[in-house]
């Protein structure tokens, strides 16, 4: 195992004027883990993604990230702006919960499975097109829509694009926000077992944020559960889910029907 | 200094510099119609558009006396550079003898008196809409281009704050998938005219809706060009002897257009044809967009005919 | 995060499990804060190719125990010290990442029910933990199909999801799965609930085998036939008191 981890959160706080999004959040993340973010709406999960994405600049608190060749830096004092952009478009994915927000809508799914390629000074067009059908298997894809605009696809569709126009590059460390929202349920199981069995082939880390419990018991090797923007509880997934301590985490783990 | 004709009708406003002094300009109005301190303004952001090959500059665009899309820009930066001794030519498609192009001419003519032509090579300043001379340029000379979007990565992406990001770091990804979606929908770069460049190296550019005939003209080219858009307030330029490269893939390289016929006046198989459709029975012929060229091209072959004969 | 306690050496004739000073209670919140003691101060220890079979009367935490040294549950006070590649890991403290080193590895555990995930092939499913621990895809499709052949699982059904078998068929996808990779330790809960006589042989043989190789397993058995038939020693949890090894 190595000594470094992959995401180092330390004291992550955010306030919008004086009301307080998330609190004194800290944590570390290994390679290849999944960890799984829940709460209610309003919890602070989403504005703790954007923190830890860097879509968002903390109020207090750091995240460092392991990068490959300078080790673990402090995403906002030690790296620049280009340098995380840079980062978003290699070794981080986003896969947005709308998947508008992470497509462009007026590329081809082809154009936008290729285009971290593109951007990283791929110029073989047959050798882009290979790889981008490639990525068309492995997210189930038909290789048929390749040139088709993804404004004419399922809501289902729409996410696989996107999950494979992130891990073309080969990412490290996937953030997930409410990956399934909005789908079918069946739409739903299929994504995930795609998502679980990719981030086992790939060894990819994660966090996904959903107030969805049985996302997280699939795909997260831990969890954490928020509320009110605190971290209440946390720890492996199954125990969390199976022997929850705090009384928040109980009453959440008791909502669920099963079926 | 005077044009001849030798087959061709004499066109209406040729002028030379005697007939044009000071005595032909409009009173009332400033040297080319700009005040100096826009001119200053203007100039201020032109050197800096040299300093930064290819980098769009904001600049404080004037109301003109002809509408936008009809060449503020140009003429902007035309009367910001202009001076008494230039001799000016303005084409339109290559063309000399278009209604833009005879107007722009004039408005020069009376508002700073200079000398114009329709020879490429004995002009100082050209200001262009739409196409590159086909005779080489020459150290001294000055391109202006007239340009309608500056941005070339507004196809994707409308909003200017992004597009502006885009550039300052470099992001041109989105370039090389316009490329791509091209060849994914045509099986070849479709792209014709206004074909995105990347200039010294950095910047990606817009070179204006030339055809993309043009863009190797571009290349460490000894004139300076330097361009203009009104509407969209933004000048920026290319210093002479820049490197000036298309866009493309390994496997789909950058070429240019090419046709079967000759120009049907001149002969010439290396310059850019206009197809003329001439009557309704689907005859059309290819001609040299290029005016003068052609002119210059059937002079001097009319000359080797006359002297061949003898 | 909780600090890992000190923990000692291991060496080969050493048990492979050992508890020390186990408590657990639950406490209710959402039911108004009733806590529930379910054991306290056990303590056990399990050998290389020794079978420890938990009894008792239902309720008295049989399964909590035994969830509990998998770190499923958490433990309100003592330590479980398991050896994991040549060094003892406490679960009871443990960092996730560690925890999880632990089961891809050296703890395996047969739970009674199979959460079912959608649309995996149970051939899939069994050959699950081998990719986990670095198995080929070709390597461990082999052998998963081996172990439910084994297991008397018809070819026809091993290209398809588990959601549809019956209860018995179930029980031997998990069973597959947990004695596929032959872990040092094993946790067996109630595996043969649901077969029937030819089918509880295999495990029983499965079992067998399992401790020839060395491994330590500790199990719950409603059935005496198959405890009888693998169980080395007993330990019996009674309720409420401190349960005593047989």
């Amino acid at each position: 195992m190595s000594d470094t981890p992959l995401l180092r959160v330390r004291g992550l706080t955010h306030l919008y004027g004086r009301a307080v999004a998330c609190r004194d959040v800290g944590f570390d993340l290994w390679p290849g883990e999944v960890l799984g973010i829940v709460g209610e709406s309003g919890a602070g999960k989403t504005t703790l993604l954007k923190c830890l994405s860097a879509q968002l600049v903390p109020t207090h608190g750091t995240v460092e990230y392991d990068t490959r060749d300078r080790g673990l830096v402090d995403i906002f004092a030690a790296l620049s702006e280009p340098e995380r952009r840079m980062l978003l478009r290699t070794d981080w994915g986003i896969v947005h919960q709308n998947p508008r927000d992470g497509l462009r809508m007026a590329v081809s799914a082809g154009g936008n499975v290729g285009e971290r390629l593109m951007a990283v000074g791929a110029r073989h067009y047959g050798n882009i097109r290979r790889e981008v059908l490639d990525w068309f298997d492995r997210v189930e894809l038909n290789r048929d829509r390749i040139d088709d605009r993804p404004d004419g696809f399922s809501g289902g569709m729409q996410q696989r694009v996107q999950i494979a126009r992130n891990l073309i590059s080969r990412p490290r460390l996937l953030f997930l926000d409410e990956p399934t929202g909005g789908l079918d349920v069946s739409v739903q199981a299929r994504l995930l077992d795609l998502l679980r069995r990719l981030v086992a082939e790939t060894g990819v880390a994660a966090v996904v944020v959903t107030h969805d419990l049985g996302v997280v018991r699939l795909l997260a090797h831990r969890l954490m559960v928020m509320r009110g923007g605190e971290v209440v509880e946390h720890g492996l997934t199954d125990q969390v889910l199976d022997d929850p301590q705090h009384p928040y985490s109980q009453l959440l783990v008791s909502s669920i029907l099963q079926v | 200094m005077s044009d001849d004709t030798l087959t061709l009708p004499p066109r209406e406003d040729a002028s030379t510099a005697a007939a044009a002094g000071a005595a032909g300009r409009l009173s009332g109005y400033n040297f080319a119609y700009l005040d100096e301190q826009t001119k200053r303004m203007i100039r201020r952001a032109l050197l800096k558009a040299i300093a930064i090959p290819g980098y769009q500059v904001p600049f404080g665009s004037r109301e003109m006396p002809l509408p936008y899309g009809w060449g503020t820009g140009g003429i902007q930066v035309t009367a910001s550079v202009i001076g008494p001794d230039d001799v000016l030519k303005v084409i339109d498609q290559g063309a000399d003898d278009t209604t833009n192009a005879v107007s722009i001419r004039k408005f020069f003519a009376r508002t700073a008196g200079v000398a114009t032509t329709e020879r490429t090579t004995e002009a100082t300043l050209i200001q262009t809409r739409h196409r590159i001379p086909e005779t080489p340029l020459k150290e001294g000379q000055i391109l202006v281009y007239q340009v309608p979007i500056p941005e070339p990565l507004r196809w994707l992406e409308p909003r200017e704050t992004e597009t502006r990001r885009m550039h300052a770091l470099a992001e041109y990804g989105v370039m090389q998938v316009k490329l791509y979606e091209d060849i994914a929908r045509y099986g070849r770069i479709a792209t014709a005219y206004n074909y995105p460049v990347r200039v010294n190296g950095r910047y990606i550019m817009a070179p204006s809706p030339i055809p993309k005939f043009d863009n190797p003209k571009m290349h460490r080219n000894p004139a300076i060009q330097l361009f203009g858009a009104g509407r969209e307030r933004r000048i920026y330029a290319v210093p002479p002897y820049t490197a000036v490269e298309s866009l493309d893939f390994e496997d789909h390289p950058f070429a240019v257009e090419r046709w079967d016929q000759a120009c049907a006046l001149c002969g010439a198989t290396d310059s850019f044809l206009d197809e003329i459709v001439t009557d309704d029975a689907g005859g059309r012929m290819f001609l040299c967009s290029d005016t003068d060229h052609c002119a210059e091209r059937r002079r001097s072959r009319g000359a080797d005919a006359q002297e061949g004969t003898t | 995060m909780r600090e890992t306690t000190d923990v000692p050496k291991p060496d080969a004739a050493a048990p492979l499990i050992e508890v020390r000073g186990l408590s657990k209670t639950f406490c209710l919140h959402v039911q108004g804060g009733t806590r529930i003691p379910v054991f306290d101060g056990i303590d056990l220890a399990v050998h290389p190719g020794e079978c420890l079979a938990l009894v008792g009367e239902s309720g008295t935490g049989k399964s909590t125990l035994m969830r509990s040294i998998y770190a499923n549950y958490r433990p309100g006070g003592g330590r479980i010290l398991v050896r994991h590649r040549g060094r003892i890991v406490d679960m009871a403290s443990a960092e996730p990442r560690e925890i999880l080193e632990v089961r891809r590895h050296s703890m395996g555990y047969v739970s009674q029910f199979l959460r079912v995930v959608p649309r995996v092939a149970a051939e899939h499913i069994v050959a699950e933990p081998l990719r986990m621990t670095g198995v080929g895809e070709t390597e461990a499709l082999e052998r998963a199909r081996a172990m439910l052949a084994r297991l008397r699982i018809p070819e026809r059904l091993w290209r398809l999801a588990p959601a549809t078998f019956s209860g018995g068929e179930q029980q031997r996808v998990n069973i597959a799965r947990g004695f596929v990779v032959g872990f040092p330790i094993l946790l067996l809960d109630e595996p043969t609930a649901a077969l029937d006589a030819a089918n509880r042989r295999v495990v029983i043989e499965l079992i067998a085998e399992a401790k020839a190789r060395g491994s330590a397993i500790v199990g719950i058995f409603h059935d005496r036939e198959v405890r009888d038939a693998v169980a080395d020693r007993l330990f019996e949890l009674n309720p409420g008191k401190e349960a005593a090894a047989a």
